[in-house]
């Protein structure tokens, strides 16, 4: 009885299999050679693991059918419980199948390590001898993102764009929380985390506008957290360079600052020039004047600290405090714990480059390129040397 | 009882299902105390594991060579060491059942204890003063959850002896107590081997190594 | 000078009249829903005096079969929390679309979906667990009760301490918005500065501490406490798989309590573990709330292993095959269980051949998970299969869980992780695994055993009702999650943009809708068993025929289990006894030396509450007289020596002479 009603209830679920034939599974038809290959390793294991489970249900249901109580007819056998041959195919059999998994892993996880730069375009066609790939800064805010073009100058938020068949290497890091990088239909994942950088070679095949996110939970904005990826052919993407050159603004560390505030469902910008080592001092969570960087702090830390007379160093390293500058103790429950969208407050157009212009303008010119503290003193103290 | 067992397969006699005698499976309090110390034990695993990641994360301020002051703390060791040894001759106390020995030996190892953890305080003490508090650097942070953790438990091992000297005292080196005696003994002396760790991967190999 | 809100803040804390969600609806309803149910049942028992008992009997009982009685019913309760959690965020992904923000702002579902995980894993799935053991393990080795009777109480009572605090935070301030696990920075003080998080610490490292106390309870009790003849290859698979979960949660949970601690002290006390600056390290949390985390699904999914072979031998009326192999397989998945943990961050950015490594050692656990697989395949074959409920969850299981362990070893080839990781496919398969091997389990492990713990059989139509919703409700739930896992959705996402998406949670929430078809079939079932109890009433104590010792005993088994204790000769001791002609004592008995009730751990674990809430409030001075008062009242247990007392031996033969009756009139 019930392995047929257990058909029955296949047969029922045929109307969806007919819907997915409609639907648009974007991981198992991306338009990147990397999620191509990744889409290809999903069928390969997945018809492996196949080889097992089609049986193991097949004979569920052949032996539940065939020695329920009532068929009398099937062989009634209560002690028999032991059959080394048996066992050595029940052991063998998975054994076999997870060798072979167990080698497409091995290789197919080196090669699509996403650190790993890219030897081909397509399944076809290697990166050509001369090629210079995309180099992307890729930066999670709350809840946005920030894309830094270093080779173009410029600077977006919620819209990355790059030529077809040219590999990007994108560089990824975040301000605040940990948040994954992840356009489904270019290439995997990649966590995106503050104070340290993750990478991710990748490649668009097909022109085309997709569907960017994080696909890692950062609090309250993150449903919003979406940006579009374009692919474009190379004139498109030169054009597309000039564009944000010419509609955009200039990006400081006072504007990326204001940026960096918590915000949902920013419209897109575009930054015309980018102050120099602004990513940089992003990553090394000193984008604040007067704020000691990582990397500094780590060359300190490797020299054996800084000795006990380093207290300013403690100020000057403090970065979680978005809570403890806002006005009076947190407070315990939501709305006061929250983090206020400035969106809010904050009525965009369609164009909100322009706006934006307007509140970074006055901040422009006190911090050229690197505020590092070099009227603190010298940041490595005496006890460097013992 | 695998006996019962082949006395029915050889002799083919009814085999005997049920246990004519009252069952007295042996204790388990030492096999579960013993549990308890491996899963504290890992409480620690985490936390040597926390400051082997983070113990070198000054956060551009002081290393163990500016803060420790390793004569102090060999003095510390030792009285923890002393403790351990004086705890060793109260369990002999407690086998010849020599109630006000035991007692004795138990209040020594209290006061080693209180010796241990006092210079552990001042320690501590000491160091935030100078600005070296556990919020100043990840390394700091883990330093004095490690140590502070392992004094914790000293502590409670301190409060535990006195509970179980006014036990003693009352009611005598019965069975109970004697067992509590013994839970005691296996506490204190993980306590000691766990500082031992922390001697030499904190105080010695953050100073030297 | 103090002034007077200085005084507020002293005595209250953070507490202020704010902290009460009264703006928010439908935590009013809930409210108000949870007051009515509570005062009716406060009401039921001064009506039927049941006060007295209710203590006595029960609240401070040392009797591990009503502990374990308590740890299922307390699961129970929070499987209908936990659901209707589900059910709400099911609701709200299928409304908000287009445009529509649904009806939970993101603050409100980002709590909602937090607090799912939390309570359907530490506070439905784990006293599930914990119950079923309790109530078995000791019967099904001859014991008359675990190694440490009090401690088991206690371990029961922290756990619901934990379970309280977590549903406090429904009505005084919130929950944490971070996901289960609450991974730094944003759990940290700096981005998560309320009490939710401080809630869900608090909530579970006093679930935690009984967690790992019943653990090292239950191990100590299988390894001292077994039956004479009984020896490690002669122990029922389920005592087996019982002890390689304890074995788990001893080895594991500490790890988890000392992790939570460290983010503790982050939030409390301003150290840098898992903070952005001064050298403090986020991964390292992620890693070591794994390197509890994944354990845990092994904690919880091997005694549903062992319900299943119980269940399958004993409804094919045949020995279960290849038990050895069935027991290895068992502890080669908890040695493996602990070198896995890094899959689930693949994409962190370990080197390749980090991530390869573990995804192979993920991928291995697949083969004793499938030869267990075949185990059951071969019981059932030749066997003469009665199809009574549990059986049905077993063949559901069998069917669902291959399709789940094939997505999971999907996921653990790193490059595919990086499309699917923190998809909905990760979600349904994740559930797939779960629903179809825990909770079926723990469904089927409460249809068996329930006679043996009240006397009387559940009623098998609403049972095979309950079955037959569940089973197709998760396949509507969860397949269409699998599908929009593939078409690149995100979890925990609470609004949507792209319309095609919306059938499929439409399809899902039906799906859920009739999972609670299921679960209300159940409770119908739990209601018209009761009606039809005399109808349903098992006199043999052996209701489905079964093979191991606990049901030699009567249903339910007297306070003392076993009259005398049983001798065991053979895997399968109960049909061994049966098959070879036992005959039961009816006389000659002695006095039974038992352990005596205590209230001290449900004072311990009140006063634990009481604790938690100053914590979480800032109310110092409320958390440290709670703590002084659990040290003191702890101390004074101690000096109890006054624990046990016997059964004098006219007592038992009373009950043992009802039982000879009892069995006499059946034939």
């Amino acid at each position: 009885m019930p392995a047929f009603l257990k058909f029955t209830r296949r047969v029922a679920l045929l109307p969806p299999l007919l819907l997915l034939a409609s639907c648009n599974m974007v991981v198992m038809a991306p338009s990147g050679d990397i999620a191509a290959q990744q889409r290809d390793l999903i069928v390969i294991s997945t018809v492996l693991m196949l080889l097992i489970i089609v049986p193991v249900i097949f004979l569920t249901f052949l032996f539940a059918w065939r020695y329920r109580r009532t068929n009398t007819a099937a062989t009634y056998d209560p002690e028999w419980h032991h059959s080394t041959a048996l066992e050595v195919v029940i052991w063998s059999a998975p054994l076999a199948i997870i060798i072979a998994l167990g080698a497409v892993t091995w290789i197919s996880t080196h090669k699509l390590d996403p650190y790993r730069p890219l030897d081909r375009l397509d399944a076809a066609r290697p990166v050509p001898a001369d090629t210079k790939p995309l180099t992307v800064e890729v930066v999670a805010l709350d809840w946005k993102w920030l894309f830094f073009y270093p080779d173009q100058g410029i600077a977006t938020v919620n819209e990355l764009t790059a030529p077809v068949d040219v590999p990007i290497d994108f560089k990824i890091t975040a301000s605040s929380v940990m948040n994954s990088f992840y356009v489904p239909a270019l290439a995997g994942q990649v966590y995106a985390m503050p104070g340290m950088q993750t990478r991710l070679h990748a490649v668009i095949n097909r022109p085309g506008e997709y569907e960017g996110f994080s696909a890692n939970y950062s609090g309250d904005g993150f449903s919003h957290m979406r940006f579009k990826f374009h692919g474009v052919d190379q004139q498109g993407f030169d054009a597309w360079v000039a564009r944000v050159k010419a509609q955009g603004t200039a990006l400081n560390r006072d504007g990326y600052l204001k940026l960096e505030k918590p915000s949902e469902r920013e419209p897109v910008r575009y930054f015309a020039t980018v102050e120099a080592g602004l990513y940089e001092a992003i990553l090394n969570l000193c984008a604040t004047p007067g704020k000691m960087c990582m990397h500094e702090m780590m060359h300190i830390d490797a020299m054996g600290g800084a000795g006990k007379e380093s207290a300013e160093n403690r100020e000057r390293l403090e970065y979680d405090n978005r809570h403890a500058l806002g006005e009076g103790a947190p407070a315990a429950t939501h709305p006061a714990t929250g983090t206020p969208a400035r969106s809010q407050e904050e009525p965009q157009g369609t164009d909100g480059a322009n706006e934006t212009m307007q509140h970074e303008m006055p901040g422009m010119g006190g911090h050229e390129g690197h505020s590092m503290p070099d009227g603190d003193g010298d940041p490595a103290p005496p006890q460097l040397n013992h | 009882m695998t006996e019962l067992h082949t006395d029915y397969m050889q002799e083919g006699k009814a085999p005997t299902f049920y246990l004519e005698e009252e069952h007295h499976p042996e204790g388990s309090t030492m096999l579960g105390f013993w549990l308890y110390l491996m899963s504290d034990c890992l409480i620690f695993a985490v936390l040597f594991a926390t400051h082997a990641v983070l113990g070198r994360n000054y956060a551009a301020g002081p290393s163990p060579a500016d803060l420790f002051d390793l004569p102090l703390v060999a003095v510390n060791t030792s009285m923890l060491l002393f403790s351990s040894i004086t705890y060793g001759f109260a369990m002999l106390q407690v086998e010849r059942y020599e109630k006000k020995a035991t007692l004795f030996w138990m209040a020594v190892t209290a006061l080693f204890g209180i010796a241990f953890v006092s210079l552990e305080l001042y320690e501590f003490a000491h160091m935030i003063h100078e600005g070296a508090g556990p919020q100043r650097s990840a390394f700091l942070s883990s330093f004095f959850t490690l140590v502070g953790t392992h004094g914790l438990h000293v502590t409670s091992g301190i409060i535990w002896m006195f509970v179980l000297m006014a036990q003693v005292a009352k009611h005598g080196l019965i069975p109970e107590n004697k067992r509590r005696l013994m839970c005691l003994s296996m506490f204190w002396h993980f306590l000691d081997v766990v500082w031992i760790g922390v001697f030499s991967f904190v105080y010695l190999m953050g100073v030297l190594g | 000078m103090f002034s007077d809100t200085d005084l507020l803040k002293f005595v209250f804390g953070r507490l202020t009249l704010e902290a009460i969600p009264y703006h928010e609806p439908i935590l009013v309803a809930t409210f108000v829903a949870v007051a009515v149910g509570g005062i009716g049942l406060v009401g039921l028992i001064t009506y039927y005096r049941f006060w007295g008992t209710l203590w006595r009997d029960w609240l401070t009982s040392v009797d591990h079969k009503k502990i374990g009685i308590m740890y299922v019913i307390l699961a129970l309760v929070m499987l209908l929390r936990g659901f209707a959690d589900a059910i709400m965020m099911r609701l709200q992904q299928a409304m908000a679309f287009g445009g529509s923000e649904g009806y939970l702002p993101p603050h409100h579902y980002d709590q909602v979906f937090t607090a799912h995980g939390v309570i359907m894993i530490f506070f439905m799935a784990m006293p599930f667990v914990t119950g079923l053991m309790n109530f078995v393990v000791p019967l099904q080795i001859g014991a008359r009760d675990v190694s440490f009777p009090f401690l088991n109480n206690f371990s029961f009572w922290m756990t619901t301490a934990g379970a309280i605090i977590i549903m406090l935070s429904l009505f005084v301030g919130e929950f944490a918005r971070t996901g289960w696990l609450a991974y730094p920075p944003l759990s940290g003080a700096d981005y998560s500065p309320g009490v939710g998080v401080d809630y869900y610490i608090w909530g579970l490292q006093v679930a935690g501490i009984g967690t790992t106390l019943s653990g090292i309870n239950l191990i100590a009790t299988i390894v001292k406490m077994r039956a004479p003849g009984m020896t490690m290859m002669k122990m029922p698979v389920f005592t087996w798989t019982s002890l390689c979960t304890n074995v788990l949660i001893v080895a594991t949970f500490p790890v988890l309590t000392a992790t939570l601690a460290l983010l503790t002290l982050d939030r409390y006390a301003g150290t840098n573990f898992f903070t952005n600056d001064l050298g403090g390290n986020p991964m390292m949390y992620v890693n070591l709330i794994w390197i509890w985390g994944h354990p845990e699904v092994y904690i919880l999914i091997l005694p549903a292993f062992g319900i299943f072979s119980e269940v399958v031998a004993t409804f094919c009326g045949k020995r279960l095959f290849g038990y050895a192999s069935m027991v290895y397989a068992t502890v080669v998945i908890t040695i493996l269980s602990y070198i896995v943990w890094l899959h689930h961050f693949f994409t962190m950015g370990s080197g390749a051949s980090v991530n390869a490594f573990f995804g192979i050692t993920t991928m291995i656990i697949s083969i004793p998970t499938g030869a267990k697989m075949f185990n059951w395949l071969f019981t059932m074959y030749r066997g003469r299969i009665r199809y009574e409920v549990p059986m049905l969850w077993t063949v559901g299981f069998m069917v669902t869980f291959v399709i789940g362990g094939m997505t999971g070893v999907l996921l653990a080839v790193p490059p595919a992780d990086f499309v699917l990781h923190n998809s909905l496919f990760l979600i349904a398969h994740f559930h797939n695994v779960i629903i179809g091997g825990v909770v079926f389990g723990l469904m089927a492990g409460v249809v068996y055993w329930f006679p043996k713990a009240f006397g009387f059989r559940l009623d098998p139509f609403w049972g095979k009702i309950s079955f037959w919703f569940w089973l197709t409700g998760f396949y509507f739930a969860f397949m269409p999650l699998y599908v929009l896992g593939l078409m690149g959705v995100t979890r925990r996402v609470s609004q949507f943009e792209d319309p095609s998406l919306q059938i499929w949670f439409v399809i899902a929430a039906f799906g859920a809708f009739l999972i609670a078809l299921g679960i209300l079939s159940m409770l119908i079932q739990l209601v018209v068993s009761f009606i039809k109890r005399e109808e349903l009433r098992d006199t043999t104590g052996d209701p489905w025929d079964a093979r191991t010792l606990e049901w030699s005993t009567s249903s339910p088994p007297p306070d003392y289990n076993f009259a005398f204790t049983p001798v065991v000769h053979d895997q399968d001791s109960w049909w061994d006894m049966k098959k070879r002609g036992h005959s039961r004592p009816v006389g000659g008995f002695k006095p039974i030396h038992m352990p005596r009730n205590t209230g001290t751990g449900v004072i311990l674990g009140a006063i634990s509450v009481v604790f938690a809430f100053g914590m979480v409030w800032y109310m110092w001075w409320l958390a440290g007289l709670a703590f002084l008062a659990m040290v003191v009242i702890a101390i004074g247990h101690t000096f109890n020596y006054d624990r046990d007392f016997y059964i004098p031996a006219n007592v038992i033969t009373q009950t043992e002479g009802k039982r000879t009756e009892l069995l006499a009139s059946e034939v």
